[in-house]
């Protein structure tokens, strides 16, 4: 769009490191990872804010990219005067590694062949993307970040940073996540996998090269996670039993209600600018996410980072009672943590949009943080 | 607010500088900003209103969104050194296991509340044969968020049954200390409260 003021341009950059080793045991190299940084860092660089996005997110979480059609992904918080103040933080967003928006994915050249990797890339899990934010962190020059932030499986990585690297964040403000994928959580994300992995043109993970691409099965994953991001009341609001430009029904299997069309629609928008198997990497590394299982209370105990932990009353995905329970455990241990259940409509989602209850207690929470350093 | 001044500056000569405060019901942060301001305290707070925890958050103060009773079983033995209860006993659906585990979790428990056995209220009751209304419980009937109505010899009676130890009380009314009567004279007291047998 040429209304962007040029001030409010942005570009992805690019950092490329050696190698790097994975939860799994194998190493990934070079690693490359794609990342925005936004505002100054001060000279005592402790003003430095990561945040970290979700499923299908990219380093541009804020400003405009040239021609863009809308701006980054949470620019209703991060800017000159917003909550997480450009004025006054340097922020940095990086693209997570296993997926497919600059950073190292399955979608990469695989240097010993000169292909893309495919299935041949490593399997990636939340504290490889975590280790992976901590090469750029040292790249850039940050000793301690300031704050780590994030939302559902930015949230994942946000907790990761303060449960395993307490030492290098001095506060972490995550939402609508959890600190364990459970049953349900993992069987939403199989059935997406199983979509995309039963389409015949996702042959095995090697389409890259091929003229068939798995359109089909990652357009019905997306729909199914899109559903778990709304929630009964959100979709009442926005569609209820409305049907989609006709009058009575169809009686026949085109689309008659409008929610159909919207899923169709967010289906076919996302192949458009996701990797099929980008989804299958990512949400593997969400499902194999379980801090709790990897920590003790002596762990717990030596936390030294400040929590402000948010949840949404409609969010079924993520329900208020598992992001309450992380806010229960660190209080046991007699750890610094906030909690606050925002009530909304919009499910899990709701974290993207903009609530003036969240921004005031991100901007509040960051405030208080940056006045005791 | 003469009240909350009263209570604010009873609480403030209680605890020492430093300690670890949790106060239950802390609304919009004031007590434990207060107290954070004057005598460095680490503080706490449990409220259920969203409203008010966003206020909180944009004052600094660590606080929990949620149920207090539930919030209190959660702390380890001790975990704070004071724990307050600031004019909302009257309000807590259970107070019983609320004031059980305030000395549990606290060293201290500090609680006030409106006393229903002042004169006023016994007057009005007796004379006009209405739910009485006054300064401290101002509220009708039907849109009160007070649910239990107790006198200073109710709480006196309670502490005892419970073995909890009564380690100071203070009656007020009108921004006064009463020492006389209390529970015909006073229109608030506070106590300092500690579990039986650990007062030292």
């Amino acid at each position: 769009m040429d209304l962007v003021e040029p001030q409010n341009l942005v570009k992805t950059q690019v950092a490329v490191f050696d190698e790097i080793s994975l939860e799994s045991g194998k190493r990934l190299s070079p690693l490359q990872i794609a990342y925005e940084t936004y505002g100054d860092l001060n000279a005592d660089k402790t003003n430095a804010v990561l945040v970290c996005h979700a499923l299908s997110g990219s380093a541009n979480a804020a400003f405009w990219h040239k021609g863009a059609r809308k701006p980054g992904w949470w620019d209703m918080y991060i800017g000159p005067g917003k909550a997480i103040d450009t004025n006054k933080y340097f922020v940095v967003c990086s693209n997570v590694i296993g997926g497919c928006n600059g950073s190292s994915g399955p979608a990469s050249i695989n240097p010993k062949t000169n292909h893309p990797y495919g299935l041949e890339f490593p399997v990636i899990t939340i504290n490889d993307m975590v280790n992976a934010q901590e090469f750029l962190m040292k790249h850039l020059g940050i000793k301690r970040w300031l704050c780590v932030i994030g939302g559902s499986m930015g949230g994942m990585q946000a907790l990761s940073w303060a449960f395993k690297k307490s030492e290098l964040c001095y506060g972490c403000i995550a939402l609508a996540t959890t600190m364990r994928h459970t049953a349900q959580q993992i069987a939403f994300n199989a059935v997406g996998r199983q979509a995309i992995m039963r389409d015949p043109a996702w042959n095995r993970g090697s389409y890259y090269e091929t003229d068939v691409y798995p359109y089909q099965g990652l357009a019905v994953a997306r729909m199914i996670g899109h559903i778990t991001y709304l929630s009964d009341e959100a979709m009442n609001i926005k569609f209820a039993r409305r049907l989609r430009e006709k009058e009575k029904y169809g009686y026949d299997f085109s689309i008659d209600f409008e929610i159909e069309s919207y899923l169709r629609h967010q289906g076919d928008s996302f192949v458009q600018r996701f990797d099929a198997n980008a989804y299958l990497y990512l949400t593997k590394a969400i499902d194999y996410f379980d801090l709790e299982g990897e920590i003790s209370n002596d762990i717990i105990r030596g936390i030294m980072t400040k929590f402000l932990l948010v949840s949404f009353s409609s969010d079924w995905l993520y329900p208020p009672h598992q992001v309450e329970y992380i806010a229960r455990l660190l209080e046991k241990e007699k750890r610094d943590v906030s909690y606050c259940c925002i009530s909304s409509d919009y499910g899990h989602d709701a974290f993207l949009i903009y609530n003036e209850k969240q921004s005031r207690i991100l901007s509040g929470f960051l405030n208080r943080l940056y006045g005791e350093i | 607010m003469i009240r909350k001044r009263i209570d604010f500056e009873l609480i403030q000569e209680i605890i020492p500088h430093g300690s670890r405060v949790l106060d239950l019901g802390c609304g919009t942060g004031e007590l434990l900003y207060f107290l954070k301001n004057e005598k460095g305290i680490i503080g706490y707070g449990i409220d259920c209103d969203e409203e008010k925890i966003a206020c909180c958050v944009e004052k600094g103060i660590t606080v929990h969104h949620g149920d207090i009773e539930e919030g209190l079983k959660n702390y380890p033995d001790n975990a704070f050194d004071y724990v307050i209860l600031s004019s909302t006993l009257q309000v807590i659906r259970w107070p019983e296991p609320v004031l059980v585990n305030m000395v549990r979790v606290g060293r201290r428990a500090i609680v006030s509340f409106p006393n229903f056995a002042h004169f006023s209220l016994r007057l009005a009751l007796a004379f006009e044969g209405r739910a009485p209304k006054n300064k401290a419980l101002p509220y009708e009937w039907y849109d009160s968020p007070n649910i239990h109505f107790l006198s200073i010899k109710d709480f006196e009676h309670f502490c005892k049954s419970h073995q909890i130890d009564v380690m100071r009380c203070e009656f007020f009314s009108k921004g006064r200390r009463i020492k006389f009567a209390p529970n015909l004279f006073a229109e608030d007291a506070l106590f300092l409260l500690s579990k039986g047998g650990t007062s030292a």
